[in-house]
């Protein structure tokens, strides 16, 4: 197949689904923004593609627990099909508030051996108890990542108020042995967080700020690679134009290879 | 509200407390109040109080969807162990109270059991701190930490002590239901009463009903002078040969008020018979558009929700900017967020519907250090909020209701000025975009119902929130200022109809025309809208409401938010319907649009308000206003001479300024990446340093770019609203030309926020700036798209020792600029990028500094006296053309590496920027003939510190010898900056150490 289709949940107060569309297509692939309610509507129709987003938004406003209520809405209404997704050979991204509901949803980190449904992390409000807006710097851990491949570390920007991850010590330590997890907060410098703010913009434990489930096929990340996708979203755009008038706007930011590596995997 | 053994209580906690960030911050803040004792503790509960039956399964399945087990513990109906807490306190909200949270929750709960909760059930939210402090908190500790935790106009705060809290096995189950009591009728109105009695009536609204002790209550102003109150008598009399309903009362009191109709713009003012606006802000731009010809930018302007500009072939840009800052004086939070999401309805309803991109917010504060209290009442009663609390507030509320709307909040600014501290003023505005044409081919900013069309409202549902908000703004805020007129936006709501309206049903061509409920309710909107087709017929009992009980005056005025009215062709209706009901969004047909001539109102069969559109819209006698020339406060300083200076000194203390320090808390609360779209962000550079312009790419294929900025000098306002009013367009206007926005491609924005407009002295400051609006718009041929005003900023009430005081804004002009760029590889930002660099003054001005943060730091410090005004800058648009012009073509080639355009600040401010930005110092030598701390910080319009490669620099001098530069000096390799003069330096400091001074003043917000 070489071109996957890829759905993009939209609704209830998502807001990224616009853009991250966008850098799907412009890495080739083929898109449809679906509403929950249409997919709740007609759930069969997920079969028809290849990869499954939740983007960033503010689902239900964030009220009782950034991606709770959307993740109860779909697990009361597409937990089947959800299912059968995931098992097949199918991709699931979920970017921020995305990222909070496929933790909700019990599809990050997963039960292990390719079971998923418990919430066994959260992401709970960041530890300056305020919305961050701010770029941040990323290493990627060893991990399957499908959407990771080939990337050792980038800058991208967070903006979200509950992404301090935090997992019982029992879990991390089996997070860390499965290797799943996919990114963590480093200083300028790519050297670790190690929780000091901004570098870690929210106080997750262990500088996590993205997991992956075994496989590699379901990412979810804290900052948002759809807004690092182009030369002209990164932070030093202008100061990097006084330098070289030149430069292309159109240029890839460094967002953009985790698209491109996840339609890659279907080509 | 009742205690109600009914209601069930769900209390989530987390189980670590290590894990409760917000109780640890809350500690902080609590320790910072100066409270007699150390809050040693605070921990949180969230509280779901449930009304109605519920088995405990369904509270249990509730406690299951509403928490988090991997960090939650939760109880039902039982109360938390204390621990060590000997305070609690619980903040819920008051009844009728937007609660969100609840709102999201009764959802959820109705996701998971397949059906809505039941009439007599509900979901209510609050919070529950528990204190634990060194030693009991005294009455003034509580008083103060209630200030901190709720507002008593919108929230209850509950206390208990421990014994009592054990006593009572916890806190109360309060639900907080509105109960009306119902059976409100339509009434008459009599209008054949004495003058006295009129006056009441205009002042303090219809009598409503008469209290226990026999006094008068009255249901809220009106806002109606005596000639209006007496064309509406002699209407009534001659032309209806009848009384006026109470409702036909509020509805005109509503369409006529100065919020709605802009009454003092409209008048005649001397000898200016059409009045300042059409003279000065249409006029402009009429005057610009006939010009310009085909390069005329303007495609609907002042007349619809916002204006708009061609952005490409395919797509226009809107903009429009609102105040809000009556709601906000009182509610902070909830005047802010009802701004901000009230604004983007702007946007929504302009034409057939634009989608918001971008967000602007500008707030005008007091000192947030000032803790002098205020009181609305004599005798020390109803404390008004104080600055800190406010900004707090204000800040807040544009963060979730920009974040929560997915639209990115790039462009703003805070301004601090004592006058602010009665009243602070909110500006918020929101940029859409909007394809030119529909698919169906319909020009989409053209639109207008049609007779036969449906009424239909959708959105959010109709509540006593906001009654009176319309007309309160019209009136200087007292103690008897109106609770209803305090909401709080909800932001989800309103996103959903926005999508559904902007990505899908303008596409379908489901409607004839759209608009926003805003002022007035649905009185002005459907008022407004019939304007189109001559006529509307509306049956009032078909509105949606939040709880029954409502008068039929109530509905119509209301001003709950998060609704739009469509007017819809009947066969359209279905298919409308049925998408709009998919995308959880509730839409009603609430009448019918007519040719009739009327604005007729029923309910429930009752005709209740039947009277010409003509005379509702136009009726309202026309105002001649006289004005007075205010005398020139300006006079001439006599500074000490230099050698009392510190030139570093005043450097530091210049970049601690209140309006010059950093403000990157609150940019960075905003998300301003969201749609993917920015090009010059809102910080710049690594060391992230405030900007004043922002741009934004719409598209991703298209290299166009929207730059925005913005600019206001209250403190030169003080002195010469004319100078005010220019130098703020020449700012916003050049703000746009430095990032690399052709000056043909630039658009402004008014925003008038005057203080006691009936004072002639008053009107003559306001005449002034609008005229000064008038010609520099016109030189700089800029056409005004969109402007509004709000004239009664002030604020009166008592002092400390009860003595009346009153506070009034300065006359406050704002101005916006919107402009379009072809590239965005030509933007540039003022970050100096590259050692050895050569650094210019690009244009020439006095060093006057009437009105500058100079002139108010040397007060600040006793080396200027408080009479001290000077002069403000006198200064020539005109004189500017050619160095814009010239400077153009420079940036379009891409030559400059970085520009600062001058204002606030001046010179110093504009080069330590520079030199923050990327960590790069600088050498500056400054003119031998020049007084240094007048050279360096001075706020003369019109000019830019640029930077140029050296290899650029014979060229540079050649091109604008005749545009007058100044060479400075440049960039340096390593961190100084160093200012000399004569080959003497007179200052040396690091980068770091300004960056320091830079970041500290809002440190710990």
């Amino acid at each position: 197949m070489a071109q996957p289709k890829v759905l993009l949940l939209t609704g209830y107060g998502i807001n990224c689904e616009e853009e991250t569309a966008y850098a799907f297509e412009a890495c080739g692939a083929q898109t449809a923004i679906v509403h929950v309610n249409d997919l709740i509507a007609a759930p069969k129709q997920l079969s028809d593609y290849q990869i499954f987003v939740v983007p960033g938004g503010f689902s239900y406003g964030d009220d009782t627990g950034s991606g709770n209520a959307l993740a109860n809405k779909m697990r009361h209404t597409l937990w089947p099909e959800l299912m059968a997704f995931v098992a097949a050979d199918h991709l699931v991204l979920g970017i921020c508030n995305g990222f909070q509901v496929l933790v909700n949803l019990g599809l990050l980190p997963g039960d292990g051996d390719n079971s998923f449904g418990s919430r066994r992390v959260a992401l709970i409000a960041n530890r300056t108890a305020r919305y961050e807006c701010r770029w941040v710097n990323l290493l990627a851990a060893e991990t399957d990542s499908v959407f990771l491949h080939g990337i050792s570390s980038l800058s991208l920007p967070v903006a979200h108020g509950e992404g301090r991850f935090f997992a019982p010590p029992e879990t991390l330590s089996e997070l860390k042995q499965r290797r799943q997890i996919a990114l963590r907060y480093v200083d300028a410098e790519i050297e670790p967080a190690q929780g000091s703010f901004p570098a870690n913009p929210n106080g997750s434990i262990d500088d996590i700020a993205a997991l992956s489930s075994v496989q590699g096929r379901i990412f979810g990340l804290m900052p948002h690679p759809e807004r690092a996708f182009r030369l002209n979203q990164m932070p030093d755009w202008p100061e990097r134009l006084a330098l070289e008038p030149n430069s292309d706007w159109r240029q890839p930011g460094p967002g953009r290879v985790i698209f491109a590596n996840a339609v890659k995997y279907f080509s | 509200m009742e205690n109600n053994a009914a209601g069930h209580r769900l209390e989530i906690f987390f189980r670590d407390v290590d894990l409760d960030t917000r109780g640890q911050l809350l500690r902080d803040r609590l320790n910072s109040l100066e409270l007699s004792t150390v809050v040693e503790e605070v921990w949180l509960s969230e509280v779901y109080t449930f009304e109605g039956d519920f088995s405990l399964v369904r509270l249990q399945e509730a406690a299951d969807l509403l928490l988090n087990p991997v960090v939650h513990d939760c109880l039902i109906d039982e109360s938390r162990p204390l621990g060590s807490a000997d305070l609690i306190l619980e903040v819920g909200f008051l009844p009728g109270v937007t609660d969100n949270i609840a709102h999201s929750a009764a959802e959820t709960l109705a996701d998971a059991w397949g059906a809505p909760l039941e009439d007599d059930q509900g979901v209510y939210s609050s919070t529950i701190y528990y204190l634990k402090a060194a030693a009991a908190l005294t009455v003034e500790d509580r008083r103060l930490v209630g200030r901190i935790l709720a507002n008593a106009l919108i929230e209850r705060l509950d206390w208990k002590e421990r014994p009592r809290y054990e006593a009572d096995q916890g806190m109360d189950c309060i639900i907080p239901r509105v109960r009306l009591g119902g059976g409100k009728k339509i009434s008459l109105v009599d209008l054949e009463i004495s003058e006295a009695e009129l006056v009441a009536l205009g002042k303090e609204g219809i009598i409503d009903h008469h209290d226990e002790s026999g006094n008068i209550v009255r249901r809220g102003p009106l806002a109606l002078d005596l000639p209006s109150l007496g064309v509406i008598a002699d209407y009534f009399a001659k032309v209806e040969k009848r009384k006026p309903t109470d409702l036909e009362l509020e509805a005109l009191a509503q369409t006529w008020s100065e919020h709605c109709k802009h009454t003092i713009f409209a008048a005649a003012i001397d000898d200016i018979e059409e009045g300042l606006y059409k003279t000065y802000i249409k006029g402009a731009t009429e005057k610009i558009r006939q010009e310009r010809g085909a390069d005329d930018i303007c495609v609907s302007v002042f007349v619809d929700n916002s204006g708009a500009i061609i952005f490409d072939d395919d797509y226009l840009v809107t903009d429009k900017v609102e105040t809000h800052n009556s709601p906000s004086a009182l509610d902070p939070f909830g005047g802010s967020i009802t701004g901000i999401v009230g604004v983007n309805r702007d946007t929504v309803g302009f034409g057939l519907g634009a989608k918001p991109i971008i967000n602007r917010y500008g707030f005008c504060v007091a000192d947030p250090g000032d803790q002098e209290p205020l009181y609305r009442t004599a005798g020390g009663q109803n404390q008004a909020l104080r600055p800190r609390r406010i900004l707090d507030g204000i800040v807040d509320g544009v963060r979730v209701g920009g974040n929560c709307s997915g639209i990115p909040t790039t462009q703003g600014f805070l301004t601090f000025h004592p006058g602010y501290k009665g009243k602070p003023l909110v500006f918020v505005g929101t940029v859409g975009l909007i394809p030119r044409k529909t698919k169906a081919g319909r020009l989409s900013h053209e639109k207008a119902a049609r007779p036969g069309d449906y009424i239909v409202v959708l959105g959010g549902r109709v509540g006593l929130d906001g009654i009176h908000g319309a007309t309160f703004s019209s009136e200087a805020l007292t103690g008897g200022s109106p609770a209803t007129a305090v909401q709080i936006g909800d932001p989800i709501t309103q996103k959903k109809f926005t999508d559904a309206i902007v990505k899908e049903v303008r596409q379908r061509n489901l409607y004839s025309s759209i608009t926003d409920n805003g002022a007035g309710g649905i009185s002005c909107s459907v008022a407004e809208m019939a304007r189109e087709c001559n006529g509307c017929r509306v049956d009032l009992e078909k509105v949606p409401v939040k709880y029954p009980g409502m008068a039929p005056w109530e509905i119509w005025i209301s001003e709950s938010q998060e609704r739009m009215t469509l007017a819809v062709p009947p066969k359209k209706w279905p298919e409308l319907e049925t998408l709009l009901k998919s995308r959880g969004v509730e839409a009603l047909v609430i009448g019918e649009f007519t040719a009739s001539g009327r604005c007729q109102v029923s309910y429930r069969g009752e005709k209740i308000m039947d009277m010409e559109l003509e005379f509702l819209h136009n009726g309202q006698p026309a105002k001649r206003l006289l004005t007075k020339v205010r005398p020139s406060e300006e006079n001439q300083i006599f500074l000490p001479p230099l050698t009392e200076f510190s030139l570093e000194d005043l450097f530091i203390k210049m970049f601690k300024r209140l309006n010059l320090a950093s403000h990157a808390y609150v940019s960075t609360q905003y998300d301003f990446e969201v749609q993917g779209g920015s090009v010059l962000k809102p910080l710049v550079g690594s060391g992230q340093i405030d900007g004043f312009t922002t741009v934004v790419q719409p598209l991703p294929e298209s290299a166009k770019g929207v730059a925005l900025s913005q600019s206001l000098y209250p403190a030169i306002s003080d002195l010469d609203t004319y100078a005010a009013a220019a130098t703020a367009i020449d700012t916003a206007v050049r703000n746009l030309l430095a990032v690399g926005t052709p000056l043909s491609h630039i658009a402004l924005l008014d925003n008038f926020c005057w203080c006691s407009s009936d004072e002639p002295e008053r009107l003559w400051q306001l005449k002034e700036c609008a005229r000064a609006c008038y010609e520099t718009a016109i030189c700089y041929g800029t056409p005004f798209i969109s402007g509004k005003d709000s004239m009664y900023n002030d604020f009166r009430g008592f002092d400390r020792s009860d003595q009346p005081v009153t506070i009034s804004v300065p006359p406050t002009i704002l101005i916006s600029s919107i402009g379009v760029m072809p590239d965005i590889s030509k933007v540039r930002s003022f970050a100096f990028v590259k050692p050895g660099d050569l650094l210019y003054l690009l244009g020439s001005g006095g060093v006057e500094i009437g009105g500058s943060e100079y002139l108010a730091l040397l007060k600040e410090e006793e080396l200027a006296t408080s009479e001290a005004q000077g002069q403000v800058p006198k200064f020539v648009p005109a004189d500017q053309l050619p160095l814009y012009t010239r400077l153009q073509e420079w940036t379009a080639a891409g030559h400059f590496r970085s520009l600062y355009p001058l204002a606030q600040g001046g010179l110093a401010y504009a080069a330590g920027k520079g030199a923050l930005a990327q960590g790069l110092g600088c050498e500056l030598e400054i003119p031998a003939s020049e007084r240094p701390d007048l050279f360096l910080f001075n706020e003369y319009p019109g000019r830019f510190l640029v930077s140029v490669a050296p290899e650029l620099g014979a060229e540079f001098e050649k091109g604008f010898a005749e545009n007058c530069f100044t060479k400075l000096g440049r960039v340096r390799v390593d961190e100084e900056i160093v200012i000399s003069q004569n080959g003497e330096i007179s200052l040396q400091m690091t980068v770091s150490t300004l960056l320091a001074a830079y970041r500290s003043t809002f440190a710990g917000f």
